[in-house]
């Protein structure tokens, strides 16, 4: 009995892929991963969910063609990841591989993904190396290289006058990054540095590490801890009597995900504290206004930055779609297009690099309370005006 | 054995999907359905690393929990040799198998002289040190794991960067490797290791040096195993430390007794099932492992013996 | 030398010990004498926290919530051990690591269907959130303290139950010699059963200990189980004394690498390399140390008597 369900449920896989598989050229095809399952699979969630949206505004379709969007879990892992990127391009043949949460998964699929000949798009992840030595024609970011935000947030701590920090990250790709960004621009001197283990089992209690920091006598700490390590990171500040002592500047830890949680454990501290990022809830333009008030409608809450990065995505998609009048098969003319960012993107008009990541500003964020009482953040002051990251000279496009 | 006419149920479900196997890239080419070679390429590594556990786990009784630690350390002898630009093939399959069987040499000195729950456990320590060690050298990827650019070269021989030509290679390897088992379990040498299971003493009183047949057993295992890595790494040309965590060697035990501990196609079929079950799952919900674990509770609780028990009481009835 | 710096660490290596012990001491009475493999036990850590965490949001108060948690958790192992467990009793070790291998998964499916992706923070009430001056000028987390009191309570607890009660007498009865305990004419079922619950109860009592300082998220339970099995295997199984000792060796060995051992490196290889591979090489000298103990003594630190 057992035998025969497990033949049977092998037949109905194989005889349900050919059906997946067709369909032609006449929908632009998208496929996105991203982390769903795991304690990550929030910050999917919100990916995911800012895709629906713009499916909605657009009303599942692109220059005149039907949408077909599909949704693959990396599971936190970059082998499940690259998995995942090789049945898209064999299985569903997509046009645009997009989506990549994290840089490990990204580095992972990235050669698989660009030798079938389609378009790579990163709405978030921006290791180092694809900007630089790994840059391709075929490959663009709808985010921002890894780098960049933590520069920013060096210039703030040397406008702040701060002379000494203490730096936190994940052990990965884009800790490192993380890392190698703010070392660039801060002048200060760094006393001390951690890299904790990430990933599916990732470290999430800092006792050790901060009982370090305290004790190097920094003039702020410096972190960068995405989804849920970043509510744990701050609780476990404030329950180890930093706050008031050492300031906290972080970067992509404190976001519209982070928040909720932080408001719901009373962890007040964070009001006020402060961040780098490219976009902000707040920032006035007429198709942030329009995603932001959307989202809102729709999910009944913030959007997060990784959401803001997946809508932009789709337009950029849309733009290039557009541009060619649906012909799918002119990738030139798909390249042309999207190289333009001629799109209405929610972080205002930006261009594009000579390797496909964006010259934009970044701003510093502080965390408000909104009108309703809901914690949030807004936008104080402009630190980098059309800000290009630093490996794009190693990029020979 | 190789008499048709003598077949029964398990002997025709081998042959056959064998058989299938060999097909599949004709029917893949037919119904242009590349992603079905991709698995059942993948399947047949990992059902190579799957005989190898079952050479000690079934035949000699040594639960190893650590087995997916050689998938490792093969796969890195494929990417740190390519990472400087060697990409001799023989050369890269030559260390697999080398440093799989230094490492199953030295940490079976040791493991083999504890028992039971005590060697389930030491196995898995030791594929934890290798797990972290990987994660702590930086200079290979660390824990984001190393891309491996260029496919293993087997000077013009053949070229495994065609999909057809790695599909074939794996299935050659994994006949191989069947035939390699079944020769080993033959032999005097299988015996012994077959009767220290079933009663260590008797094979001591009666003069063999048991502790030497099964580290030399232990050894072979891992160096079947480290070769399945060596095809792993090549597969997906990417390999992290991740992908040998103590949860895929407990996946690896999964699809042994899944398709029946101590047969020598078993675990063939188990990864199989393993492998089809979790492609077809995972594209059904994202609530899929749940589906999996009952699966898991019901076999160990209402089937012992695997596919492969099932095939033998089906050989019987007839 | 920072002596401040190194109380602090001895402290929070401490509490890692103290945690490894609530979970490792369910685990090893439960093999000791079962002689039951559970994998699973990492699964009722984490119900344990995320019990307490919806608790804690219907309630308000953490204590109160942590008190209604642990019969909860209890009920969960005891539905565990007569749904799948009673059943694998006779089987041998692959069996018990798969059955409960199959267990984890359903339960983190299960956690992700309730309860979502997320993960669900536990606010602490004010006079736990905040810090006790331990030495002059050293500070420490109240909530960590209570946690090594917690820990040090629950195993003087349990000392006392195996020295001094009937059951205690049992209890090393059955992990030294498992059939002679059925031979007194001890109903092994129901002694079982309610080992079991006790695990469950006390690996529950670790996770919500836990949660307020991470959080109750799906899969927490995964690593820290192995580790919890390094730990009653140095201590030898069925002994909770071994476990105690091995708790604190191993979380000491943990805090203090992550701690020490990044300066330690940076005497023979790169700043960078040396911070990014401090973490994992402290993490695998807990399992060298484990390799170590079984290649000296293949029974533990402090094996049962008679075994």
């Amino acid at each position: 009995m057992f035998k025969r369900l497990m033949l049977s449920a092998a037949a109905a896989s194989l005889l349900a892929m050919p059906a997946m598989a067709s369909g032609g050229h006449d929908k632009v095809k998208i496929g996105f991963v991203t982390t769903i399952t795991t304690g990550a699979g929030i910050i999917g969630k919100d990916m995911v969910d800012a895709l629906n949206l713009a499916m909605d505004d657009m009303g599942g379709k692109m220059g005149g063609l039907e949408v077909d969007l599909i949704v693959e879990d990396d599971g936190f892992k970059p082998g499940i990841g690259k998995q995942k990127t090789d049945k898209l391009i064999k299985q569903d043949d997509v046009h645009f591989i997009t989506g990549y949460l994290w840089s490990h998964v990204l580095l992972a699929s990235r050669k698989t993904a660009l030798d079938s000949g389609k378009f790579l798009i990163s709405s978030n992840a921006g290791p180092s190396q694809l900007a630089g030595k790994l840059c391709h024609k075929n490959f663009f970011s709808t985010s921002w290289q890894n780098d960049q935000t933590p520069m920013a947030m060096g210039e703030v701590l040397n406008k702040k006058g701060i002379k000494s920090i203490y730096v936190m990250a994940p052990n990965y790709a884009a800790g490192k990054n993380m890392v190698a960004g703010v070392e660039r621009t801060f002048k200060g001197k760094i006393v001390g540095k951690d890299m904790t283990k990430w990933g599916k089992d990732a470290q999430l209690d800092f006792s050790a590490e901060l009982a370090k920091a305290k004790a190097s006598g920094a003039g702020a700490i410096f972190i960068f801890y995405p989804g849920k390590a970043g509510g744990a990171f701050i609780k476990q500040y404030q329950q180890a009597g930093l706050q008031g002592k050492i300031p906290l500047y972080s970067v992509f830890t404190v976001d519209s995900i982070a928040l909720p949680k932080l408001q719901k454990g009373k962890l007040n501290g964070v009001l006020g504290s402060l961040n780098t990022q490219f976009w902000g809830p707040d920032l006035d333009t007429p198709q942030n206004k329009k995603f932001v008030s959307g989202f809102r409608k729709k999910y009944g809450r913030y959007p997060s930055f990784y959401a803001a990065q997946s809508y932009d995505m789709m337009y950029l998609i849309k733009s290039a779609v557009e541009a060619v009048k649906g012909d799918m098969h002119n990738q030139d003319g798909l390249r042309a297009a999207m190289e333009k960012a001629n799109f209405p993107s929610v972080r205002g008009k930006f261009s594009y690099g000579n390797n496909h990541f964006p010259i934009q500003n970044f701003y510093l964020r502080k965390v408000v309370k909104d009108a309703d009482g809901n914690w949030t953040t807004t936008i104080v002051d402009t630190v980098f005006k059309n800000h290009q990251d630093t490996y794009a000279s190693l990029c020979k496009l | 054995m190789l008499d048709p006419r003598l077949w029964q149920a398990r002997e025709w479900v081998t042959a056959l999907t064998l058989a299938a196997f060999g097909l599949a890239p004709v029917f893949t080419e037919l119904a242009s359905q590349p992603f079905i070679l991709d698995l059942i390429a993948r399947l047949m590594i990992l059902a190579i690393a799957a005989v190898s556990l079952n050479l000690i786990l079934g035949h000699g009784g040594m639960i190893s929990f650590g087995h997916a630690a050689y998938i490792g350390i093969g796969a890195y002898a494929v990417g740190i040799p390519a990472y400087y630009e060697i990409t001799n093939g023989f050369l890269q399959i030559a260390i697999a198998i080398g440093a799989s069987a230094v490492f199953a040499f030295f940490t079976g000195l040791i493991s083999l002289r504890t028992k039971g729950v005590y060697f389930i456990m030491i196995t898995m320590a030791f594929a934890q040190m290798v797990y972290f060690a990987f994660i702590s050298i930086e200079e290979y990827g660390g824990d984001d794991g190393l891309v491996i650019e260029t496919r293993s070269e087997f000077g013009g021989l053949f070229d495994i960067e065609d999909t057809t030509t790695f599909y074939y290679f794996t299935w050659v390897s994994l006949v191989a490797a069947l035939y390699l088992v079944r020769r080993i379990m033959r032999s005097r040498f299988g015996m012994v290791i077959e009767g220290a299971k079933g009663n260590e003493r008797r094979m001591q009183s009666i003069g063999f040096d048991t502790y030497k047949y099964r580290l030399t057993c232990y050894v072979i295992a891992g160096m079947i195993c480290g070769y399945a890595g060596a095809l792993l790494g090549n597969f997906t040309s990417f390999f992290s430390p991740e992908m040998m965590d103590w949860t895929h060697s407990g996946e690896l035990l999964f699809m042994v007794v899944l398709g029946g501990a101590g047969s020598l196609f078993g675990p063939v079929l188990g990864t199989a099932a393993f492998v089809l079950l979790e492609e077809f799952l995972s594209g059904i919900t994202i609530y899929w492992q749940a589906i999996f674990g009952v699966l898991l509770i019901l076999v160990v609780l209402f089937a012992p013996g695997g596919i492969d028990g099932f095939l033998g009481r089906l050989g019987r009835k007839r | 030398m920072d002596w401040g710096l190194l109380i602090t660490q001895v402290l929070n290596g401490m509490q890692l010990g103290v945690l490894l012990f609530l979970l490792a001491s369910g685990l090893t009475l439960v093999f000791g004498i079962m002689d039951f493999v559970n994998l699973a036990h990492g699964s009722l850590y984490m119900m344990g926290a995320f019990f307490c965490a919806t608790l804690t949001e219907w309630t308000g108060s953490f204590v109160l919530a942590a008190f209604l948690a642990l019969p909860l958790t209890a009920l969960v192992g005891l539905a565990v051990e007569i749904i799948v467990v009673r059943k694998l009793y006779r089987r041998d070790h692959l069996d018990h690591v798969l059955a409960t291998f199959g267990l984890i998964l359903v339960f983190d499916t299960a956690v992700q269907f309730i309860w979502g992706p997320a993960g669900t923070a536990i606010p602490l009430p004010e006079w736990l959130d905040g810090r006790v001056e331990i030495l002059p000028n050293i500070e420490f987390p109240t909530f960590r303290l209570l946690i090594i009191a917690t820990g040090l309570v629950v195993a003087i607890a349990l000392y006392w139950i195996v020295t001094h009660t009937r059951t205690g007498m049992l209890i090393r009865a059955g992990a030294s010699n498992r059939t002679m305990v059925s031979a007194l004419g001890i109903d092994i079922g129901k002694l079982f059963l309610g080992l079991f619950a006790l695990g469950a109860v006390l690996a529950g009592l670790a996770g919500l200990m836990i949660a307020p300082i991470t959080e109750a998220s799906i899969g927490m339970g995964n690593e820290i189980i192995i580790v919890a099995f390094v730990v009653i295997i140095i201590g030898g199984i069925g002994s909770i004394k071994g476990a105690f000792v091995a708790a604190l060796l191993v979380g000491l060995i943990d805090t203090m690498g992550r701690s020490f051992l990044d300066s330690f490196l940076k005497l023979f290889m790169s700043i960078q390399n040396a911070e990014t591979s401090a973490p994992a090489i402290s993490a695998m000298m807990i399992y060298i140390l484990m390799a170590a103990v079984l290649a000296f003594r293949p029974q533990g630190l402090f094996p049962p008597k008679g075994r």
